[in-house]
């Protein structure tokens, strides 16, 4: 199943200042009963997004008309917690194509990837600066080169590069799959079982 | 040439091919799977009109969704009995085994795959589920995946996963009265934060781990994902290897000779080198409780909660937003504060030990008027067993209630939530925000802990009561 290439994108940018933020705060576990990934990206975030009466709180970022844009801008430990892939789908879902913080759980940066969004990571000092920039100009912006692997503060000009692995990054790019890959390589995991039973 | 580590020996002997510059493609011996993230995986395999490759390789069990009442009964609640029923067609379907609601093998997975002996020395094991880090308490490579990979296993029984970096630590001495393994978890996590097993594999290690039974090793292996870590293990030994022999789907006769000895080769070499190691003395650990809003906010119960000062300026807005939701000040001291529920079970401390630690601390003592409990058994088998050994008539005698068992108030997908602003001492996992249902407080401990609180109605050492 392809996943959406990705190549450049330039975009205002969402800030989400806060540290450790965990699957169970990205996407709150009672609505994990789905058996489909459509739909998460109506409640991610969502004990911090609404009210108990599903009316919007003010003071979260995502309901302040202000910020915009398809990269989310995290504290460091982003998406710590359960494996739950729900929480890329709730990603994806509300439209975030990136998301940038200093530090990935290991987990949650895999599920990212195997549904086209790009975890970031950056330096402390440059996500410090994009929440500075924001701060004064909610309007600020970040473009993410894939083929180049940088990050630009469109502000401040600064460049930053980033890790991703060419084998990912060609996904990525081409909009493939692992478990096409995967299927396509079924020879040698056959070889190898038979190997190893002698 | 330095010698290797015994996650090294596992990894190198599973993996079918290397990607250049990317994944390695690792073959897995066991998959786990339960209700709520394996249907999106399934319905992919069959979209592409493929079997499940390897279907007896793949064990599964309902357990995140499933009332602890009245288990006989359908599951009153619509969306969770359509997972439930989901995962039953989808293993029907696929040739799957599944040990479903109301078999007498249900139970968490992590519980369920250990006491069948489906889990190994030696394996490589994965289930779309974060406490999968559990079973590297046998000595195998366990970790957590997500649905895509779960797909992955189903479809082709591999995943690509880059090889993470190793981590030794070493426990050594003798552990205190009323420590268990449960604290030894939260010490290391309130040391290293909630990232700073983050890119790496951990092996346990030393004379205090050593001297764990098998599953209180359980218990510390499960929370090797609250320190960021893809997984923890410890060496199996004879502890490992007696827990094993006998059980329903350990090799036997000949086999098990040939996998004990080669069971008795997994350990790292004396000069392995890990790219980072760590060591702390048994002695320096506290029975542990956790204040805040994740597993990293822990302190030895006779602390106080940290003051600002000793935090830095830049985590001031996390730490404060921590503090509001807990109702809690900085500073504050921990034993004295009111608990409102206390909950036993999981699977980091479900299992027939946790049950015991708890009936022995509570036992001819009565439950406090203001705590409601809920005691879950992580399986039938660990039911019928507590039942058998008595532990449900000194709980019963106590005020306590025994339940039927599921993953329950660990993450509150069933009907068991804690009401919004009370406080719930937990020996499950995680102190998220509304983890245990909107609003609820979380404090995460041993059950030897959450005896103490639950008998007295506040925080309190457990020490004192034992």
């Amino acid at each position: 199943m392809p996943i959406e290439k990705f190549t450049t994108l330039e975009s205002t940018f969402v800030p989400l200042p806060i540290e450790n933020v965990d699957t169970d705060q990205i996407i709150p576990a009672r609505f994990l009963k789905a058996t489909t990934k459509e739909g998460f990206g109506n409640n991610l975030f969502c004990d911090w997004r609404y009210e108990k009466d599903g009316s919007p709180k003010k003071d979260f970022v995502l309901n302040n008309p202000i910020y915009s844009g398809s990269v989310l801008v995290a504290g460091k430990n982003f998406g710590s917690g359960s494996s739950r892939e729900h929480a890329a789908w709730a990603i994806a879902g509300y439209g975030f194509k990136v998301v940038v913080s200093s530090f990935f759980a290991d987990i949650f940066r895999g599920n990212a990837l195997n549904n086209g969004v790009l975890p970031v990571v950056v330096s402390e000092g440059f996500l410090a600066s994009l929440f500075d920039c924001v701060n004064k100009d909610p309007k600020a912006k970040v473009k993410v080169d894939l083929e180049a692997k940088t990050i630009t503060n469109m502000t401040t000009g600064v460049v930053e590069s980033f890790e991703i692995n060419s084998y990912k990054r060609n996904c990525l790019l081409n909009g493939y799959d692992d478990i096409d890959f995967l299927l396509s390589i079924k020879g040698d995991i056959e070889a190898f079982e038979k190997n190893r039973q002698n | 040439m330095a010698g290797k580590t015994l996650f090294d020996k596992i990894w190198d002997a599973h993996v079918v091919k290397s990607v250049e510059d990317g994944p390695s493609v690792v073959y897995i011996d066991r998959h786990f799977v339960h209700e709520v993230t394996s249907p999106q995986a399934f319905a992919g395999v069959r979209a592409r009109g493929i079997k499940v490759f390897r279907p007896n390789q793949t064990f599964a069990t309902p357990d995140h969704n499933i009332p602890t009442l009245e288990q006989h009964l359908p599951i009153r609640e619509e969306l969770s009995r359509h997972q439930v029923q989901t995962l039953a067609k989808n293993c029907e379907e696929f040739g799957v085994t599944q040990f479903g609601l109301g078999h007498p093998y249900n139970g968490i997975v992590h519980v369920v795959g250990p006491e069948l002996g489906i889990t190994q020395p030696g394996m490589t094991i994965v289930c779309g589920d974060s406490h999968t880090s559990t079973h590297g308490a046998f000595g195998a490579i366990a970790f957590g995946i997500g649905t895509s990979e779960v797909e992955m296993v189903l479809s082709t029984q591999c995943i690509m996963q880059p090889k993470p970096k190793k981590m030794r630590i070493n426990v050594e001495g003798q552990l205190g009265k009323g420590v268990t393994s449960k604290d030894i978890a939260l010490y290391i996590i309130a040391q290293l934060t909630t990232g700073g097993g983050t890119g790496y594999f951990v092996e346990f290690a030393g004379s205090a781990i050593r001297s764990l039974s098998m599953e209180a090793r359980m218990t510390l292996c499960n929370m090797s994902i609250e320190l960021g870590a893809r997984g923890g293990m410890i060496a199996a030994d004879e502890v490992t290897i007696e827990y094993v022999k006998g059980r329903e789907y350990a090799p036997k006769g000949a086999d098990w000779d040939k996998a004990v000895a080669y069971w008795r080769t997994l350990h790292s070499d004396a000069d392995a080198v890990f790219d980072k190691e760590y060591t702390y003395k048994a002695e320096d650990i506290e029975p542990m409780i956790t204040y805040g809003t994740n597993p990293g906010m822990g302190a030895g119960i006779t602390a106080n909660i940290p003051t600002l000062d000793s935090i830095e300026p830049a985590s001031h807005i996390t730490f404060n937003k921590s503090m509001d939701y807990m109702g809690f000040a900085p500073g504050d001291q921990l034993i004295g504060k009111k608990v409102d529920y206390v909950f036993v079970g999981s699977c980091t401390n479900g299992r027939i030990e946790d049950l015991r630690m708890f009936a022995e601390a509570v036992k001819g003592k009565k439950k406090a008027a203001n705590v409601v409990a809920w005691i879950v058994p992580g399986s039938r088998q660990v039911e019928k067993q507590a039942k058998e050994e008595g532990i449900e008539k000194i709980l019963n005698e106590a005020g306590f209630e025994f339940r039927q068992p599921g993953c329950s108030a660990c993450l509150a997908m069933n009907d068991d939530k804690v009401p919004a602003g009370m406080v719930a001492v937990s020996t499950s996992n995680r102190n998220f925000e509304g983890r245990q249902g909107p609003g609820s407080r979380t404090m995460l401990a041993s059950p030897l802990t959450a005896a103490a609180a639950a008998i007295t109605g506040v925080i309190t050492d457990p020490r004192t009561i034992i």
